[in-house]
């Protein structure tokens, strides 16, 4: 997939830059990569534009990745914008939690980059 | 949140943690970092481990996971996570051993049945020195376990209160 703009939200830089790696060994071509540190940061940049991928940590200061996907119904730029969740937040609650909140897909930490693109293909196809 | 539960605390639970907490960190080198951990072959002492992770857990666990390293060893798994060349400890230093903490923490509560729902980690912390003494305000039980990265020595544990 070509020209693909993405925002990695995660309180660690060092994540949000192995994160960009994985989606571009998983074959995505990146236009652009965004990237915030806490949900609070995130709503921010999405108020400057629209992506077409978010990843986004749970456990984060601020705004926690869980608060932040149940806010974002309510930002225009982001309507239509599939989330994938990146945590080490792993339990059966956790997942079925993100994805009640809106996520359309969730990656366990650690992980590799085949899990990368098996969460994340899919999503960007339209295919959850 | 669900309150302390003692069956997940007792002294025999943590024995049996040892090898799963192992496991958890080396799933986590091999994964993000591309390379191997290995058990030590006798204990080793703290002595120029300067640099200590700490992530918290509340809830039916209630302390903490922490992994102490030299400064040496956390600049090197900086290096490995970003697959560039770290030559100096800074903030990309400190972040990668805080996130690396977080990720064995996490990737060992998901292996006890029963913690992966019941209990909640706190975003890393991180200190640089090693000229200072943690002390939790509760009973606690400690397991450690000695490992080397690369030949370096690291030292993983949980305290677990009440």
């Amino acid at each position: 997939m070509n020209n693909v703009r993405v925002l990695i939200v995660d309180d660690s830089s060092v994540m949000r830059k192995i994160v960009a790696r994985s989606l571009q060994q998983a074959g995505l071509n990146l236009a652009q990569v965004l990237e915030a540190g806490n949900g609070a940061e995130a709503l921010a940049v999405l108020k400057q534009g629209k992506v077409d991928l978010i990843l986004c940590d749970i456990n984060m200061p601020v705004m926690d990745g869980l608060e932040f996907v149940k806010q974002l119904p309510g930002v225009e730029s982001a309507q239509g914008v599939p989330v994938v969740m990146i945590t080490t937040e792993g339990s059966e609650g956790h997942v079925v939690q993100a994805l009640s909140a809106g996520a359309r897909g969730y990656i366990r930490k650690p992980f590799t980059p085949e899990q990368v693109k098996e969460q994340v293909l899919p999503v960007l196809a339209g295919n959850p | 949140m669900s309150a302390v539960n003692p069956k997940l605390a007792t002294e025999g639970d943590r024995e049996s943690w040892i090898p799963l907490l192992e496991l958890a960190a080396q799933e986590v080198f091999e994964l993000m970092l591309g390379a191997h951990l290995d058990a030590a072959p006798a204990p080793f002492g703290e002595t120029g481990l300067d640099i200590t992770a700490i992530v918290g857990l509340a809830g039916q666990v209630s302390g903490a996971i922490a992994l102490r390293c030299a400064s040496e060893s956390a600049t090197l798994m900086a290096a490995k996570m970003l697959g560039v060349n770290v030559k100096h400890p800074g903030p990309e230093m400190r972040d990668a051993v805080g996130e690396v903490c977080n990720m064995i923490a996490g990737n060992f509560k998901n292996k006890i049945p029963g913690m992966g729902d019941g209990c909640m980690l706190s975003v890393p912390t991180v200190i640089s020195g090693a000229a200072y003494s943690l002390h939790a305000l509760a009973d606690s039980g400690k397991t450690e376990i000695h490992l080397l990265f690369e030949g370096l020595p690291l030292i993983v544990s949980i305290e677990v209160h009440g």
